[in-house]
């Protein structure tokens, strides 16, 4: 198929629509309007919903309320208002519902900028709203990825029956890259005899739920959910390895930092050093396995992110403290320079973590 | 034999938890007998709120949603828009139909959403023990206002019928009382009434039902009627707030 020039946020919205997604709620919020903006013109031509919900807490509960009926259903923000979303993705994950989630990152805390950011990884990866309980959690590094992850989020929260999240940023959100886009599919491919439909006095009644006042009851939902997780944590992770093999100094990075690492690796190599990359797609589940196993040769890990050091527990996790891991980061919206990165491989090399 | 009395097809087995004396058995049946009446039982989902009425999903026999506490309307919001040829209908309290869900209700209102809300208004925070709601009646006695309901710190009670009657688009706004039988029936038609007119497609309609919580109340079951009655009702008066239907 031919490729089309597309910004990440919309292709976002294209692909979405392709895997069957007829229900999308919003609110505005900078930088990812543009998908809202691509919906609501799409959706009223394809017999689907868009509607700009009253907050972002409606626009969750909406998705919720599709998600019920088994249908796709997906919202997008950024990071404030994904800090108000977290009550009904709570909700989403207690009663076991599948949905997509789209955060296009920017700085924090508070109304923070509206430059990109990947500081809502600790919000995206740990839970986010109260309770025990994951979200699949992809990271796109290209616009290519934006489309190519919104269908396997989809795909993955019908799966697992359990809400997805893109975690994107502004740079791949704002950014226009040629984009070969997705298969159209009706989204219908797994079956879903839970959902809300109306039970047509055929069958006892379905209930969408997450209270359960008995205790052992509970905890038995939870250590089911549990187990589903393992389950996830076995079978998808993914993640890109990039001049690994002869690596001495292994950079990890995701999104927007992952492309900067790339082009500082090159310089690297240039300089003779070996380093290479590990980039997590799936930063729930965490690529451990990989990190483990490149901790066996390397000298050392850096963790290059836009935040002020949340994958970088994650890695250290994953290695077992084994080897030092680096930060090398910038916030507020700033992004790290190839330059910088390379000064922090180049430290690494030296022996300073 | 003939039957004459029967539970309604809407209602399941499972035994109510409510208080003895509590008005939302009655309203329960009022939903589930408007369900029957229609014949609407196969094709209709429920939504239930956070509140006393939590577990209305294990009381009504259709499927059920149990949502967030004030969300029910954008729950409800998002089933119709999925499946625009089933009943949606929310039953809800009035801390979360007029307090914490106030932009969901407003919206939902405004949106006129072919939906139907039932809106049980007892002025208490029952659930949670008894504390003010934002129905509760200047002057009542709560677990959160000892001393009475002091209208110039706290404000006023909101008046949700005439509230959303001040927006152009619901279609049906009535609000009722279960607090004697005249009551209950005239609560019984116009229950029918909001589901008729999502069966109809015509929009948004609120049923407000002025009920009684004599548990929290610390009245025994007739005194809070009672209550009602002398005290309620003159706050909320009864009546039919939007009727589009009689709007050319």
């Amino acid at each position: 198929m031919a490729k089309v020039l597309m910004k990440g946020n919309e292709a976002i919205a294209e692909a979405a629509i392709r895997a069957g997604c007829r229900h999308y709620f919003g609110y505005p919020i900078t930088p990812q309007t543009e998908i809202a903006a691509y919906m609501a013109k799409r959706m009223p031509k394809i017999g689907g919903t868009f509607l700009q919900a009253e907050s972002e807490i409606s626009a969750i509960n909406m998705v919720y309320g599709v998600a019920s009926a088994g249908r796709r259903a997906m919202t997008s923000s950024s990071s404030p208002g994904v800090s108000l979303k977290q009550e009904g993705i709570s909700y989403l994950a207690g009663s076991d519902l599948p949905a997509l989630i789209v955060n296009v990152q920017r700085g924090g805390p508070g109304l923070g900028g509206i430059q990109p950011s990947q500081s809502d990884y600790f919000q995206a990866t740990k839970g986010g709203g109260h309770g025990d309980y994951h979200l699949i959690v992809l990271a796109p590094a290209s616009v290519q990825e934006m489309a190519d992850l919104t269908v396997k989020a989809f795909d993955l929260a019908d799966k697992y029956r359990m809400p997805s999240m893109l975690l994107a940023d502004g740079t791949i959100g704002q950014m226009m890259e040629p984009v070969e886009l997705p298969e159209e599919t009706d989204g219908s491919g797994v079956e879903k005899p839970w959902a809300v439909t109306g039970t047509e006095n055929k069958r006892e009644h379905n209930i969408i739920n997450s209270l359960y006042l008995v205790p052992e009851q509970l905890e038995v939902k939870n250590l089911e959910r549990y187990e589903r997780y393992k389950i996830v944590e076995q079978n998808e992770v993914m993640y890109e390895e990039y001049m690994t093999e002869d690596a001495d100094i292994c950079v990890v990075a995701f999104g927007i930092a992952a492309r900067v690492s790339k082009n500082a690796i090159t310089a690297a190599r240039e300089k003779g050093i070996k380093a290479g990359l590990i980039r997590p797609i799936t930063l729930w589940p965490f690529p451990t396995e990989a990190i483990a196993k490149a901790a066996e040769k390397v000298k050392g890990f850096i963790s290059v992110e836009l935040s002020m050091g949340q994958m970088i527990d994650d890695i250290k996790l994953a290695e077992g403290c084994k080897k030092p891991v680096a930060l090398c980061s910038r916030v507020g919206g700033m992004i790290p320079s190839p330059e910088q990165v390379l000064a922090a491989i180049e430290k690494a090399e030296r022996g300073e973590f | 034999m003939a039957v004459v009395f029967s539970k309604p097809k809407a209602l399941t087995d499972a035994p109510l938890h409510y208080c003895p004396g509590c008005t939302h058995g009655i309203i329960h049946r009022l939903v589930a007998e408007a369900i029957d009446d229609l014949g609407i039982l196969g094709r209709t989902v429920g939504v239930a709120p956070v509140g006393c009425a939590v577990m209305a999903y294990d009381y009504f026999s259709c499927d059920m949603v149990e949502a967030a506490h004030g969300r029910a309307p954008a729950v409800a919001t998002g089933l119709k828009r999925a499946m625009p040829d089933r009943i949606i209908f929310t039953y809800q309290g009035d801390g979360d139909l007029a307090s914490i869900g106030m932009a969901e209700t407003v919206h939902a209102a405004t949106r006129n959403e072919n939906i139907t809300v039932i809106f049980v208004n007892n002025a208490i925070y029952g659930m949670t023990g008894g504390q003010m709601a934002p129905t509760s009646l200047p002057g009542q006695v709560t677990q959160t206002s000892p001393y009475g309901r002091d209208v110039k710190t706290v404000g006023y009670p909101i008046k949700v019928c005439e509230l959303l009657s001040a927006l152009d688009a619901p279609y049906y706004i009535q609000r009722v009382a279960v607090n004697s039988v005249k009551h209950v029936a005239e609560a019984k038609k116009a229950i029918r009434r909001a589901f008729e007119n999502q069966i109809e497609g015509r929009g948004f309609s609120l049923i407000e039902v002025v009920s009684s919580c004599p548990t929290n109340w610390g009245m025994t079951p007739q005194k809070a009627l009672d209550w009602v009655e002398s005290d309620m009702i003159p706050y909320y008066p009864l009546g039919v707030y939007r009727d589009k239907s009689k709007e050319a």
